[in-house]
């Protein structure tokens, strides 16, 4: 259905947002608490419940093994690849987890698969988009980091569909990044995308041509981000706690998990401090009583961090490599990613690139923003986005092994998507009727060196003597950057079935039980929670209201204002604890409306007392300016 | 003639045509070849082509779509690299590359097999040379020493390989004025022996860069190891 609306959502590292594209220019959904980036943070509380985003955040401070963060560096990986994350991270892996089993990991008294998890934070955003709507919402674009490869890409298409979205297009992170750029700018040129994440990097090097976003190349690191920073600094920590104080916080990591947990947001919040101040100070209660105090200095911080913010500059110098390009023939560069706020990685890039960075977007919001550009565009578009076309490439080369153990790279990287390969395929010995095929991805020449995507097995290849069937073999990349393979004995012209055995992802079948168990009366669930949603909505507006009335803004609203606030207030009340979803929106809209007065006079009030430098007092402070107009929608950069 | 991507009536994405990437853009099978026009051309299909455009389509319309965009970026890689545009028009020709190409090479290397490897004929002696000095930078390089003098002499040899890299890409483009001409020309017995000579010699100025290209990686690697 063309009316249905269709979501831009970032899944990030860190934080995730949804977006859709509202008349001519995206916006960002809050959620309920009025805020824009919900914490990418899943918690099980006491009763079993799943819990999303900020509200999740306290757990992983009291009951850390009832939460989970960073989740999406585990989307797509073997038990032998996250080897290394789980000693930085504290991921409790399920005790029962078999070899080749796709990872599960403990939350409370239960396990969940990386997808399942990132599924329970879309659907967090699906929720914050329908109640915006007031309308279901089950189509959606998402966006991958650039650099991911097949199986994440795979496992964030399954997690969407756990969350029940349609996902129609999984975009690159850069890509959706210069969509939301290039909207009001339709320039021409060479643009240079830096996104450096909570988890992630990429570098994406684009040729924008009439509204054409050509990606020429992409490198990055699935596997650095904001988090090593913080890594990093717990560990200077608790290196610091166990040296200055005697306390070995690592030894028994279960029974210090809060205290390291404590750390960790110490050190962030000193971090994003020090993109501001010239130094900040970390002051953390420890079990025994005693007080971690210490001050880092910009300097100090930004010698740290080198080493980390360094491992941006390979990536960065093979995309320009492979795009055949010098840094002079740069026009512009665009910073993504929380990380970038940090001064260091800006003077990085301007190194680098020979450019000032733009900045004028919010780089938390603009892959988001860049998503519902594109959702819009997949929906059909309208004016403003009718010659917008984004040609993306994928990051890695894909191979098929051959005899002695050797990649054969048949679609190199960088390669525009879709992108195909046919490969011809016969049979060893007589009357075989399978042929198993290796599919790999990586730059490097040894199979056991590549990422293993999948093993597939050519069935029902008609039983002729060895080496004459001919199997043409169809390799073909998506839009979303995910291998499509089809096969056809040529002899026989018949289509030859496919097993597909994923290395490291879950089967359909898999996908669809998990969507099941999910699933239960979506619908019926979905009007009871609008309802809910809208009269606590209500309850806010109407408390805020008793407050304006408090506030001497209110004075200064006309008598007829007054009377119909009045009007709407009572009228408000009275739908509110009816089952009329509609009547109780439509009630809050209306008097959302006719306070809007109260609100900025309110707001005027707020500002022109701290303008003067006086204290504000306590009754202008609490539906102050921080609040805004109870219902106005949140303030988007 | 395009080859017929899209119905002229309707606008709706048709079911792709095997056709050669040539045909695929309407150009005739020539080797010299505007760029500019080809990327404008490129950009024109994509706006038609790309599954993008085709979000709200049924499914086999988004399959054609897919089938159709995945053809028409592989077109364009291919025709758009000088070298490999070369490559695929011997291919349609009925020649192989395959001792020479990068992909036997890999193969090579990575399993420590013999390849065939063919000198070319003027080149024999200076690789003689540069073997014999590469094999002693190694050496030298395992036992932690370093000679700046053979370091330099490397270097050089380095610089005048890639300057016959290019070198031979000016060839090759030679070779392409004499295709084109023969494209233009009218069929008969003469003009088949001379097709043969052209398809020949771009194979022999192809391998021979192949050769030196390869030999420049083993040099860097050397020099950077």
């Amino acid at each position: 259905m063309a009316t249905d609306y269709i979501v831009g959502i970032d899944l990030g590292t860190t934080n995730s947002l949804v977006a859709y594209m509202q008349g001519d220019s995206p916006v960002v959904i809050p959620g309920e608490d009025g805020l824009n980036l919900v914490p990418s943070v899943v918690a099980l509380d006491e009763k079993n419940q799943i819990i999303v985003g900020n509200a999740a955040r306290k757990y992983l401070i009291e009951t850390p093994e009832r939460a989970v963060y960073s989740i999406k560096r585990l989307m797509g990986r073997g038990l032998e690849d996250v080897q290394d994350e789980l000693k930085l991270f504290p991921f409790q892996l399920a005790d029962d987890l078999q070899q080749g089993e796709v990872l599960r990991i403990k939350l409370g008294g239960r396990t969940y698969t990386p997808p399942e998890i990132s599924a329970f934070v879309l659907r967090q955003l699906k929720r914050n988009a329908e109640r915006f709507f007031g309308a279901p919402v089950t189509q959606a674009v998402i966006t991958v980091p650039a650099y991911f490869n097949d199986a994440q890409r795979q496992a964030t298409k399954d997690a969407g569909r756990i969350a029940g979205l349609n996902v129609l297009r999984l975009v690159n992170e850069p890509t959706a990044a210069s969509l939301a750029y290039g909207l009001d700018k339709k320039k021409n040129g060479i643009v240079v995308v830096y996104d450096l994440g909570g988890g992630t990097f990429d570098i994406s090097i684009l040729k924008l041509h009439d509204g054409i976003f050509e990606v020429i190349s992409t490198n990055g690191d699935t596997h650095l981000g904001g988090d090593d920073i913080d890594n990093l600094l717990i560990a200077i920590a608790l290196d610091d706690i166990r040296g200055d104080l005697g306390l070995d916080l690592r030894s028994d990591s279960r029974h210090n998990s809060e205290a390291v947990a404590r750390i960790r947001k110490a050190v962030i919040e000193a971090k994003i401090e020090l993109s501001s101040q010239p130094s900040a100070k970390l002051d953390v209660d420890l079990p025994d009583g005693r007080k971690y105090q210490r001050e880092i200095t910009l300097e100090v911080f930004e010698q740290m961090i080198q080493p980390i913010i360094d491992r941006t500059v390979g990536p960065c110098k093979q995309a320009l490599k492979d795009a055949g390009l010098k840094p002079e023939q740069i026009d512009e560069v665009v910073l993504v990613g929380g990380s970038t706020r940090i001064p260091k990685v800006r003077r990085l890039v301007e190194e680098l690139f020979k450019r000032v960075p733009h900045t004028d977007l919010n780089p938390d919001e603009v892959v988001a923003l860049g998503a519902a550009v594109q959702a819009h565009i997949l929906g059909g578009g309208s004016e403003i986005t009718q010659d917008m076309l984004l040609l993306d490439v994928t990051p890695l080369s894909l191979g098929i092994e051959v005899a002695g153990g050797v990649t054969d790279k048949i679609i190199l990287r960088n390669s525009t998507v879709p992108a195909s390969a046919t490969q011809h395929y016969t049979t060893q010995v007589d009357g075989q009727t399978n042929v198993a095929i290796h599919v790999l991805q990586g730059e490097r020449e040894l199979a056991r060196d590549c990422r293993s995507l999948a093993r597939f097995d050519l069935k029902g290849v008609p039983p002729m003597p060895a080496g004459l069937p001919r199997i043409e073999v169809k390799f073909l990349i998506d839009a979303n950057g995910i291998l499509r393979v089809s096969a056809r004995e040529q002899r026989s012209g018949q289509e030859a079935e496919i097993d597909v055995q994923p290395t490291y992802g879950l089967t359909d079948e898999q996908v669809e039980n998990m969507l099941l168990e999910s699933y239960d009366n979506a619908e019926e669930d979905f009007r009871q929670r609008q309802i809910i949603e809208a009269r606590r909505e209500a309850e806010t507006i109407l408390t805020a209201l008793v407050k304006g009335k408090n506030n001497h803004a209110w004075r200064e609203l006309t008598n007829e204002e007054r009377r119909n606030v009045g009007t709407l207030e009572k009228a408000l009340v009275a739908t509110k604890d009816g089952d009329d979803y509609h009547a109780i929106r439509a009630s809050i809209d209306a008097l959302n409306e006719a306070t809007m007065h109260l609100a900025e006079l309110m707001m005027d009030t707020a500002v022109s007392t701290a303008l003067k430098g006086k204290a504000m007092d306590d009754n202008d402070m609490q539906e102050g300016p921080q609040a805004g107009h109870p219902m106005a929608k949140a303030d988007f950069e | 003639m395009r080859a017929v991507h899209f119905c002229n009536a309707c606008g709706k994405v048709q079911p792709p045509v095997p056709v050669d990437y040539f045909t695929f853009f309407g150009f005739p099978r020539k080797l010299n070849l505007n760029t500019a026009t080809l990327e404008k051309e490129f950009y024109a299909l994509s706006r038609k082509l790309h599954p993008d455009v085709f979000g709200q389509a049924d499914d086999q319309e988004r399959t054609w779509s897919l089938e159709q965009s995945s053809r028409l970026n592989d077109a364009y890689r291919t025709l758009k690299d000088p070298v490999k545009r070369t490559e695929y028009l011997l291919k349609l020709e009925g020649v192989e590359l395959e001792e020479q190409s990068k992909q036997a090479t890999e193969k090579a290397r990575a399993t420590g097999e013999l390849k065939k490897q063919v000198v070319p004929p003027d080149l024999l002696e200076e690789m003689f040379e540069l073997n014999m000095q590469l094999e002693e930078l190694r050496m030298q390089k395992k036992m932690g020493e370093d000679d700046p003098a053979l370091i330099e002499e490397i270097s050089q040899a380095k610089l005048a390989l890639e300057e016959k890299h290019d070198a031979l890409l000016h060839e090759l483009k030679t070779q392409w004025n004499e295709w084109d001409k023969v494209v233009d020309a009218s069929e008969s017995n003469r003009i088949e022996i001379i097709r043969r000579q052209i398809l020949d010699k771009m194979v022999d100025v192809l391998n021979r860069r192949n050769y030196i290209r390869n030999l420049v990686r083993d040099v860097s690697e050397v020099l950077e190891g």
